[in-house]
């Protein structure tokens, strides 16, 4: 027979192993804890918001305006009003940050201007939104006397998701590979026809992204819109498509929950949890499309 | 000597920097026209850095300082009446990694013309008598004809090098740089590349960059030869490979450094 018996089996686990595999399943137990628990809040909210608003929530709730002092009724004017400011303030903030972007990815030399710049961007992205809320007042409401206003409130939330526009979409230029842009410019292409037939078409998933993912910040954002444009209470017909004058002040969802919850003395207690739902269900509709969007943008054939 | 007129690129005193570290140094160069000419040398001797300089692909980079003259086709090319985007018409480059753009082999082949051309100057008759043109010297057209919808960038590998050659040809350049065409590519594909190089000789100057000594051996007219920057040697290939006039040639293509 061999000598098998004598010699200790080759790939037996020694004492070191198992040691090491001890630690490979705390280590794996902590990181699935850590998941879980980053898990639990967020079920844990979209539970107890559904089930307290349970009550109120309905097609009714999404269309009509609210009744008797706010303590009845839907949040249609408010609901409006926050699709309003989400819009406007994109219609601006979107072309000047993508140009911009386009402009400090493809032309910019590097140079002290440009980390100037960059540096600028990434400061005005860090800058808490209640700071950006006192400069709309002071800039948009009084120095352009535009007044509490829709139009104040969407340039201080334009201003405020400019920079982050900005980055995204440059993030998203700088992922067309270079060897495209070389390419194109070993034909004689012009930067600008390198950007139209290439850079754009490549990168129009990942700018898209960028610029929807900010609806939903825009839309959640209620210091910026407190200041400068929106209200507790405006009375408006339910169902109305266009209730607002630009130059109005409007409701918004996340100004009317904040109300609801604070000013507003024996309100149903599920209409304030019913607009929570519906301000959550905004924002995880528009992440869902910006989630699909870059799905099929990344379902495209690889280069 | 050769006459001014066979004359495709000649470098006086061309230096390089890149930041602080000088990549070229002091390159005088002549390279004839409608030959096939490979740079050789080990990683890092500016072989690249030099191809580059010839339709000024490298200023894109903005550490980038030149000194000395680069002369194509008898025109200084630094000069103030020179426009990027005409130089690169007529210098083409080919890349290590194909780099098909992402649309179809069609327009891959008409880009230039239609970069070049204002919207609308270009037929469509004009348009595909190019691309049957440019595919059939590159030997695509066959394989091609019936999937010119397709996008460039699903080819085979050999293919898409062919097609990034291809892509240039409707442009009428005069030279073709080519910087280590094949290093991405099988035996075949290598072996296709070359013969296609060799059916392109005399119609185009040919400058290409490897890595590779045997390709360089099999696959090129005249060789030079760098190190360090500096041009070592440039002599007929044959000439180049059985008898290097500088020991440190005899060295590199004896395989005791590289």
């Amino acid at each position: 027979m061999s000598g098998g018996t004598a010699s200790p089996q080759p790939f037996a686990p020694t004492a070191g192993l198992l040691a090491r595999r001890r630690r490979e399943r705390l280590a794996r137990g902590v990181f699935l804890a850590m998941t879980v628990l980053m898990i639990l809040p967020l079920a844990g909210i979209l539970g107890y918001l559904v089930v307290r608003a349970w009550p109120s929530l309905s097609w009714s709730f999404l269309v009509e305006a609210p009744a008797r002092g706010m303590r009845e009724g839907g949040i249609w004017p408010a609901l409006v009003g926050t699709i309003d400011l989400v819009v406007i303030s994109l219609a601006v903030a979107a072309p000047i940050g993508v140009l911009a972007a386009i402009y400090l990815n493809e032309y910019a030399r590097d140079n002290w201007v440009h980390r100037v710049v960059n540096l600028a961007v990434i400061t005005l992205a860090g800058v808490p939104s209640i700071v950006h809320a006192l400069f709309g007042l002071g800039a948009f409401v009084y120095a352009a006397r535009l007044g509490y206003s829709i139009l104040s409130a969407s340039l201080t939330l334009a201003l405020m998701t400019l920079p982050v526009i900005i980055a995204s979409t440059r993030e998203a230029l700088a992922s067309v590979p270079r060897s495209f842009r070389e390419a194109c410019w070993n034909v004689g292409a012009t930067r600008w026809q390198t950007i139209r037939a290439v850079v754009l078409p490549n990168s129009i998933g990942g700018i898209l992204t960028g610029i929807i993912l900010q609806v939903s910040r825009a839309a959640g954002e209620t210091a910026p819109i407190m200041f400068t444009g929106a209200v507790f209470y405006k009375a408006v017909r339910g169902g109305t498509l266009l209730p607002y004058r630009l130059d109005e002040q409007c409701m918004a969802l996340s100004m009317h929950l904040y109300t609801l919850a604070t000013q507003v003395p024996n309100v149903r207690p599920s209409i304030p949890y019913a607009t929570a739902v519906v301000l959550l269900a905004v924002v995880l509709l528009v992440n869902a499309a910006a989630i699909t969007l870059r799905l099929r943008v990344r379902t495209r054939p690889k280069w | 000597m050769i006459p001014p007129d066979d004359l495709a690129i000649e470098t006086r005193g061309l230096n390089l920097w890149y930041g602080s570290f000088q990549a070229l140094r002091n390159v005088n160069l002549r390279i004839r026209r409608g030959i096939i000419t490979a740079l050789i040398g080990p990683s890092g001797c500016g072989k690249t850095t030099l191809l580059r300089c010839f339709n000024r692909i490298n200023e894109r980079d903005p550490n980038v300082r030149t000194t000395g003259e680069v002369r194509i086709l008898g025109h200084e090319i630094h000069g103030p009446h020179v426009a990027l985007e005409e130089l690169r018409r007529h210098v083409g480059m080919v890349f290590q990694r194909p780099n098909p753009l992402p649309l179809s082999v069609y327009e891959n082949v008409v880009f230039g013309l239609r970069v070049h051309c204002s919207a609308g100057a270009l037929t469509r008759d004009e348009l595909d008598a190019a691309v049957e043109s440019a595919l059939t010297e590159v030997g695509l057209w066959r394989d091609l004809r019936d999937r010119l919808d397709r996008r460039a960038t699903d080819l085979q590998l050999e293919q898409q090098q062919k097609l990034c050659i291809a892509r240039l040809l409707p442009l009428k350049p005069e030279l073709i740089l080519m910087d280590e065409p094949c290093s991405a590519l099988d035996v075949e594909g290598t072996h296709a590349i070359e013969e296609l190089m060799f059916s392109l000789r005399e119609r185009y100057t040919i400058v290409i960059v490897t890595h590779n000594m045997a390709q360089a051996r099999r696959a090129s007219d005249e060789c030079v030869f760098m190190l360090l920057g500096e041009l070592v040697e440039h002599r007929r290939t044959a000439d180049l490979f059985l008898a290097p006039s500088d020991p440190r040639t005899a060295e590199y293509i004896e395989g005791r450094y590289g």
